[in-house]
C-alpha cells in the first residue's frame, strides 16, 4: 500500500490489485473515520478526501488504523438481480475472444456473482467485478458514438450497464429494461459500491 | 429571469459523498465567492445562488422586495438603470429590474438572495452539474425563481472586499501521484500556460507546452478530484473544476491547492496561468 499526497485535502492510496482496493474501500465504508469526507474507490486505488474541518494529516493517521478484511466480510451486502436479453451486437466477438460459444458466454455471465467495485463515467454506472476471468475481453477497437440505455457490456476485467444513452467502447452482449439510475427512486442509483449483482437470462421472454 | 447572459446556473456547495455512484461534488465553481455572498445576506454559506458566467444577467423582482449581493467576478450592477455596486448588500424593491454588466476581471459572478434560491433539491443539492446533466436546468429567460425563507439575521455589513483577481494567475500545486508518467513534470511550473476557449465547469484546458507521456501502458481508472491536473495523451493539461469526472484514466501529475481552485475558476479563456510547486501538508 502506497499513500500519495493528492493536493492539500486528499490522499490517493495505491493497492496491489482490485481485490485489495475493494477491501480497503469496504473497510472505510463500514467504519468511516471522522476525518474522512469523501471516498472514491477505483480499479487499483482509493482516493480519500478530508472532511470539512479535518486536516489531511488526520486522514493519514486514521488510514494507518484501518484493517481491511477479507472480501467475504462484505458478501452479505445487498443483492440486485438484473434481467438481461442476450442479443448484444458484440456477442459473437466476445464468444471468439473468449473461446466460448454464445451460450457459454451467457452462462458465464449469469453464472457468477458480480460486485460493484466503483462508479464513474456517468451517474449510475457501476464497474462490476466477477469471480473469474472467463469474460475478460478488451474494449472494442472503435468506440460507438451511441450506446443505448440499458446496454450490458464487458471491457477488461469489468461488466457494466449503460445507465443512459452515451458514447461507449465496451463489448455489448445484451440489454436490460431495469433502470440503473432514476431520480424518482430512492436510492437513485441501483449499483452502488459493494452491491452484489446477479444477471438472469430473459432472452425471448420480454419484448 | 429577464436575461441570462452566456450561462446562468443555480449552484450551492454541491453533492458530497456520491462519487461511488458516479456523481461528482459539483456546486459553485468559485466556492469562496458563493460563501461570501451568502454570508453577506445572512444565509447559510451553502444556500443556492445564481452563478452567472461572464455577466449579462437581468432579474425582475417579484411582488415582494428582496435583499441580494453580487460577489465573485466584479461587475457593474444596476437597479432600474442606476448604479448599485458589486460586492454590496442591496435592498431591492418589488418590481425592480436588477442587471449585471460584463465583469472587468474574472469569469463567474454570484448573485445570492436573502433566503436562498429555493428550487427543488436533486440528490441532496441545488447544483447544476453540466457534465452529468444533473440538477436544476440552466436558467432561461422567463424562468421564475422562488426565494426561500431567511434563516439568520443580516450581518449588518454593506460592502465586502473585492476579490484579488490580479494577474498573472499563479496557482499553488502539489506534485501529483502520477508525476512520473510524463517526461518532465517541471514543465508545468516553467511554462506560461494559456486557458483555452474549450474550458468550462468540468475543467480549465491549458495550452502552451506539451507534457509528453513517458510510458505507453494505460493507467487503470482512478479517482479524480477538484484541482487535479490531468494530462491526456495530447500533453495539454486539464485542471479539473466543479463538474469533473469522478474517475479518470489519464495521469494526474499535479493537484492544485484547494483554496487556489476557486481562483482557477475565475480564469478567462485566453488568460495566462502559471503553477508553483508547494509541498504536501
Amino acid at each position: 500500500m502506497i499513500v500519495h499526497p493528492y493536493g492539500d485535502r486528499a490522499l490517493l492510496v495505491d493497492l496491489d490489485d482490485g481485490e485489495a482496493a475493494l477491501a480497503l474501500a469496504d473497510a472505510l465504508r463500514a467504519d468511516p473515520p471522522e476525518a474522512l469526507g469523501d471516498l472514491v474507490p477505483a480499479a487499483r486505488t482509493v482516493l480519500l478526501v478530508a472532511a470539512e474541518g479535518a486536516a489531511v494529516a488526520d486522514l493519514r493517521a486514521a488510514l494507518a488504523g484501518v484493517r481491511p478484511g477479507e472480501r467475504s466480510a462484505a458478501d452479505d451486502g445487498e443483492e440486485v438481480e438484473i434481467p438481461v436479453v442476450y442479443d448484444g451486437e458484440d456477442l459473437d466477438d466476445v464468444a471468439s475472444l473468449t473461446g466460448l460459444s454464445r451460450e457459454e458466454v451467457v452462462a458465464a455471465h449469469t453464472g457468477q456473482a458480480w460486485r460493484v467495485a466503483f462508479g464513474g463515467f456517468a451517474p449510475g454506472f457501476g464497474y462490476l467485478v466477477g469471480e473469474d476471468d472467463r469474460l475478460h475481453v478488451p474494449r472494442r477497437e472503435e468506440s460507438r458514438t451511441r450506446v443505448p440505455t440499458g446496454a450490458v457490456g464487458l471491457a477488461g476485467e469489468y461488466a457494466g450497464v449503460y445507465p443512459r444513452e452515451s458514447p461507449g467502447g465496451w463489448q455489448l452482449i445484451g440489454r436490460t429494461d431495469l433502470a440503473m439510475f432514476d431520480l424518482d427512486r430512492d436510492p437513485a442509483a441501483l449499483l452502488r459500491p459493494g452491491v452484489r449483482v446477479r444477471f438472469t437470462d430473459v432472452t425471448g421472454r420480454t419484448s | 429571469m429577464a436575461a441570462t447572459g452566456p450561462l446562468a446556473l443555480v449552484e450551492d456547495l454541491g453533492r458530497p459523498g456520491r462519487a461511488g455512484i458516479g456523481v461528482a461534488r459539483s456546486g459553485a465553481a468559485d466556492r469562496a465567492s458563493l460563501r461570501l455572498a451568502n454570508r453577506a445576506v445572512g444565509n447559510d454559506e451553502g444556500a443556492a445562488a445564481i452563478e452567472a458566467t461572464f455577466g449579462g444577467l437581468a432579474l425582475e423582482v417579484g411582488d415582494e422586495g428582496i435583499c441580494l449581493c453580487v460577489t465573485g467576478a466584479p461587475v457593474d450592477v444596476t437597479v432600474d438603470g442606476r448604479g448599485a455596486g458589486s460586492h454590496a448588500v442591496l435592498q431591492v424593491a418589488a418590481g425592480s429590474r436588477v442587471a449585471l454588466g460584463t465583469p472587468r476581471a474574472g469569469l463567474r459572478s454570484y448573485v445570492a438572495v436573502r433566503g436562498g434560491i429555493d428550487v427543488p433539491e436533486v440528490l441532496g443539492a441545488r447544483s447544476r452539474d453540466v457534465m452529468a446533466g444533473l440538477g436544476p436546468e440552466p436558467l432561461a429567460e422567463g424562468d421564475v425563481l422562488p426565494v426561500g425563507t431567511p434563516v439568520g439575521d443580516l450581518p449588518g455589513v454593506d460592502h465586502l472586499p473585492w476579490p484579488d483577481l490580479d494577474e498573472p494567475v499563479v496557482l499553488r500545486a502539489v506534485r501529483g501521484p502520477r508525476a512520473d508518467w510524463v517526461e518532465d513534470v517541471d514543465l508545468l511550473t516553467s511554462t506560461a500556460w494559456q486557458a483555452t476557449d474549450r474550458s468550462n465547469r468540468v475543467g480549465t484546458r491549458l495550452a502552451g507546452s506539451s507534457l509528453r507521456h513517458s510510458r505507453d501502458d494505460q493507467l487503470p481508472s482512478e479517482g479524480a478530484w477538484r484541482g487535479a491536473v490531468q494530462v491526456p495523451p495530447s500533453g495539454e493539461p486539464v485542471l479539473f473544476l466543479a463538474d469533473h469526472p469522478v474517475t479518470g484514466g489519464y495521469p494526474v501529475v499535479a493537484v492544485v491547492v484547494d483554496e487556489d481552485v476557486d481562483r482557477a475558476a475565475q480564469v478567462r479563456p485566453g488568460q495566462e496561468v502559471r503553477f508553483r510547486w508547494v509541498g504536501a501538508p
